[in-house]
């Protein structure tokens, strides 16, 4: 159970605190720096303005190269709630948008606006918000978002989104520790500006409604101390607290632990406890966003070191290079065997690999250290002394850390609560053996990050393999539903189709009779589609074997067999010679054909016979009339199939229409039908063509009944064909 | 008498037991039914998921069934060392070096289509396994990076070979804390 708000109360009062487990304690070394007034430092000539300086998303840039800008300009924008703007530190023009190097342990090259300066600093137009307490607390959350604020106590959260709860607050914890050694821009700060950072308590008391404000300093700064209680002096629930001095009292963890002796849980956040906690630095941001509508383009920075001559505190355009910070803090490179600037504290700070890194919104110290400030690196064997133990503030058992994440023990190292380290440092400071066991956490963290990075990559490569796999199968079943579909409505539209055919045959045989009795033409036997000549089927189907061969033959066989048996056609209207009329039953000698197909052939091409030659016919008769070649490849579109077949009926029907009027002109001639294939289609139309020009002549009568015939003999085969086809194909 | 009676009502109840304990076990083995084999599941969990086939399957999936069934465990070059190690813990089996005859472990990378050289085939959407190429027919093709495996099947059929693998760069987020830490020490 945490520890109740009037027991807290109780214990402030009486001017006590709780305190943290472990904690270590440094030379402070702050002296060197807090002696002078924030300076302030010159308009550098380039600024360089990292697009991405919190935790979050970044925005978009809203401008261009060449673009001139005016100082708190906003440079990038965006709709979502984890962006906050960055703001042209100065006026100037934009020379570049481009990956420069970073204010990040790495140094890799990050977006970056480049500002060339035009050193007149002109302000662009402020909307201050000063009447912020008649305005509704979304408004007030805006302009501080727009502000581009972003915690600036190190982690650089977006404060308006720290400062937006769900929960009731006990507490707001103003964070003045400022633990670590050398860093004095806290300090300065509150010296200096404890009105405004006062300001932007109360802007925060106005958005989360506190019951009481807690301004935690400690007690190395006395004159802090002092000038904050001054600055407060008014507001009886806002109290400044004086923390012992122990390094690190300032992390966000152990000073609510010291303040209010409650503990974050390990995955919680501080709200969770009932407390809020903003740095000093942020409220003082916040009052110049609402009172004065600044954006925060400009932070104090302590440069300080042994290295730098004029250690001091100057308040640093974000972007500034840290080159230009040193040369004006007097850096003094010979000091150091080897150059050596950190970003930070000596316990969190990491080195700079570039002095063009930019100052940026978490940048609270540059420390150029000479090297008797700084231990060598003499990393020995871990002793099991668990003096890293004892200074641990996070309780952690620093040791066991260092085992499993050197043995990349990753899980092991987890078990043991890795991610609960606040990378403090304390440990390492202790470690007889000087073994930088944060470094070893810091690896291990990244690592298991970033296998966390690629377990979500791969499940999400797993789950797109997946899906894609499921979409390719549902595709592949819906084709052949498809097909099947479309073949059912096909063999239902034939079976109807069919019967429609066999009627019109019977009503155009009817009707064909009816006229040639009436006309007393001498034989209408030809039409009779029934007629068998029972004495040469043992021949027919021999001859449909030999035709189906060459069906499959090559289609330039094919065409010469298309010659022969043109020329033969020809030959057979000039001569007009006496034939019997001798005709096979055409169905049977279709069926053959589907069968022999659906036993050899693959393909989607299939071949009707319209007729077939006896040949024992031909041994007598010295021509043969063969029809046109028909061929009814049958296409996947229905509608293809139906135009070729009803252009295949038509040239079939030509060529009976012809052949019938040679019959009747020599009153004994019978067409015979034959059967040949052809894969092209212009082969049948040249014989259509030529029959064309002879057309003239026919009885137009006699025509259209023998039209009518082979169209429906013709339309018969090629269902018939079809059907064998999707029988096959089902 | 009362040793008998002692006998019988000992069977009867190991006997009972016997038979309530089955009841149970069938019950649970009917209402508890794991469908898929478990072991391919957490073998498919350790594979990285590129579905490159270098290992000879279709797909990783495929792969995690062969070593269900007794495959090697040292065919997937994409997930190296680190992959067989703990294909060899789960499997029980010792860990073997990554099989040379399917290839070699790579630093990581994603395709890249040099898109003024794309003639828009649409050959290589066919084959990317992830769906991580953009495009349609006659249209330039793009790669989204994120979704990319870096899995090398859409470099071959591209008849134009404008399909690149480059490596993947690094960025502060993916940075692993190589330098050497700052030194810390009392000083005076």
């Amino acid at each position: 159970m945490q520890n109740s708000f009037n027991n807290i109360i109780e214990k402030l009062n009486n001017h006590e605190v709780w305190d943290f487990p472990g904690g270590v304690f440094p030379a402070e070394r702050k002296a060197m720096s807090n002696q002078t007034p924030i300076g302030k430092s010159s308009i550098p000539e380039h600024l360089y303005v990292t697009v991405k300086q919190h935790i979050g998303v970044e925005g978009h840039i809203i401008v261009e190269v060449g673009q001139k800008v005016l100082k708190g300009q906003a440079l990038t924008k965006s709709m979502n709630p984890f962006a906050v703007p960055i703001h042209a530190p100065t006026s100037g023009e934009i020379t570049a948008i481009q990956k420069h190097v970073s204010a990040h342990p790495s140094g890799l090259p990050e977006l970056t606006v480049l500002i060339t300066s035009d050193q007149q600093d002109k302000w662009t137009q402020l909307s201050p918000l000063v009447d912020y307490q008649n305005q509704p607390k979304m408004q007030v959350l805006a302009t501080i978002c727009d502000a581009g604020i972003s915690g600036m106590g190190g982690a650089g959260f977006p404060t308006h989104i720290k400062s937006s709860p769900k929960k009731d607050l006990d507490f707001l914890i103003i964070n003045g520790i400022e633990c670590e050694p050398y860093i004095t821009s806290d300090d300065r700060l509150m010296r200096e500006h404890a009105w405004q950072i006062r300001q932007g308590i109360d802007v925060l008391c106005h958005l989360l409604n506190p019951k009481h404000v807690l301004i935690g300093i400690e007690n190395n700064k006395p004159e802090a101390i002092e000038a904050m209680q001054v600055a407060c002096r008014e507001n009886p629930n806002y109290r400044v607290c004086s923390v012992p001095t122990k390094y690190p009292a300032g992390g966000e963890k152990q000073l609510i632990q010291v303040l209010t002796n409650r503990e974050v849980p390990a995955q919680g956040l501080p709200v969770d406890v009932g407390v809020i906690m903003h740095n000093v630095g942020t409220c003082f941001a916040i009052a110049d966003a609402i009172f004065a509508g600044k954006p925060l383009i400009e932070r104090v920075v302590t440069v300080t070191g042994e290295a730098v001559g004029k250690p001091g505190n100057v308040w640093a355009l974000i972007g500034s290079p840290l080159a230009d910070l040193l040369t004006q803090g007097d850096y003094k490179q010979t000091l150091q065997s080897q150059p050596n600037i950190i970003m930070g504290g000596p316990m969190m700070g990491f080195s700079v690999t570039s002095d063009l890194v930019p100052v940026v919104k978490t940048t609270n110290c540059i420390l150029a250290p000479t090297d008797s400030e700084m231990a060598g690196n003499n990393e020995q064997a871990c002793i099991r002394c668990s003096a890293c133990a004892d200074a641990c503030p996070a309780s952690l058992l620093p040791q066991q850390l260092f085992w499993h994440a050197k043995a990349k023990e990753l899980e092991k190292a987890q078990d043991y609560n890795l991610f609960d380290c606040i990378e403090c440092g304390a440990c390492a400071y202790v470690c007889p053996s000087e073994i930088p066991l944060v470094h070893y956490y810091r690896i291990a963290k990244s690592e298991v990050r970033i296998e966390q990075e690629e377990k979500q990559k791969s499940d999400k490569a797993r789950d797109r393999f997946e899906k894609r796999e499921a979409r390719l199968i549902a595709d592949q079943q819906a084709r052949d539903e498809k097909h099947r579909l479309a073949a059912e409505s096909r063999k239902q539209a034939m079976a109807s189709n069919g019967n429609n055919a066999k009627d019109k045959i019977a009503a155009a045989l009817a009707r064909a009779k009816a006229k040639k009795q009436a006309l007393s033409v001498a034989d209408d036997k030809a039409i009779e589609p029934t007629a068998v000549a029972p004495a040469n089927e043992a021949e027919q189907t021999a001859k449909l074997e030999a035709a189906e061969v060459s069906t499959k033959a090559a289609s330039s066989n094919q065409r010469v067999q298309a010659a022969i048996a043109r020329a033969k056609a020809k030959k057979a209207a000039a001569e007009a010679r006496v034939s019997k009329p001798g005709r096979e039953d055409e169905n049977d000698a279709i069926d053959d054909k589907d069968n022999s197909i659906e036993e050899k052939q693959q393909d989607a091409t299939f071949k009707t016979i319209t007729a077939q030659p006896a040949k024992a016919q031909q041994d007598t008769q010295t021509e043969l009339a063969i029809s046109p070649v028909v061929i009814a490849p049958l296409n996947q579109e229905p509608d293809k199939a139906e135009i070729k077949q009803a252009q295949i009926a038509a040239a079939v029907a030509k060529a009976k229409a012809k052949r019938e009027v040679q019959k009747i002109a020599k009153s004994q001639e019978l067409p015979n039908q034959t059967s040949a294939a052809k894969v092209n289609n212009t082969v049948t139309e040249s014989p259509v063509e030529r029959l064309k020009t002879e057309e003239q002549q026919i009885e137009m009568k006699k025509r259209r009944i023998a039209a009518a015939v082979a169209k429906a003999k013709a339309k018969k085969a090629t269902q018939k064909a079809v059907m064998s086809k999707e029988d096959k194909t089902l | 008498m009362s040793l008998s009676f002692a006998i019988l009502t000992a069977l009867l109840a190991i006997g009972l037991l016997a038979l309530i304990f089955g009841v149970v076990l069938g019950f649970a083995a009917v209402k508890f039914k794991v469908e898929s084999d478990p072991l391919v599941e957490q073998i498919d969990q350790i594979l990285p998921q590129t579905q490159c086939g270098q290992c000879g399957f279709p797909g990783c999936k495929p792969y995690a069934q062969a070593i269900a069934d007794g495959d090697e465990i040292n065919k997937c070059p994409p997930g190296g060392d680190a992959t067989i190690k703990k294909l060899a813990d789960l499997m029980g089996v010792e860990a073997k070096s990554l099989d040379a005859a399917h290839g070699e472990e790579d630093i990581k990378k994603v395709a890249y289509i040099r898109e003024d050289e794309c003639i828009g085939c649409t050959k290589c959407i066919q084959a990317c396994p992830v769906d991580a190429i953009l495009g349609a027919a006659k249209q330039m093709h793009t790669v989204i990076a994120d979704e990319c495996t870096g899995c090398d099947l859409c470099v071959d059929p591209c008849p134009v070979d404008c399909i690149d693998m480059l490596p993947v760069a690094n960025s502060t987020s993916s940075w692993r804390w190589d330098i050497d830490a700052i030194p810390i020490k009392q000083i005076g």
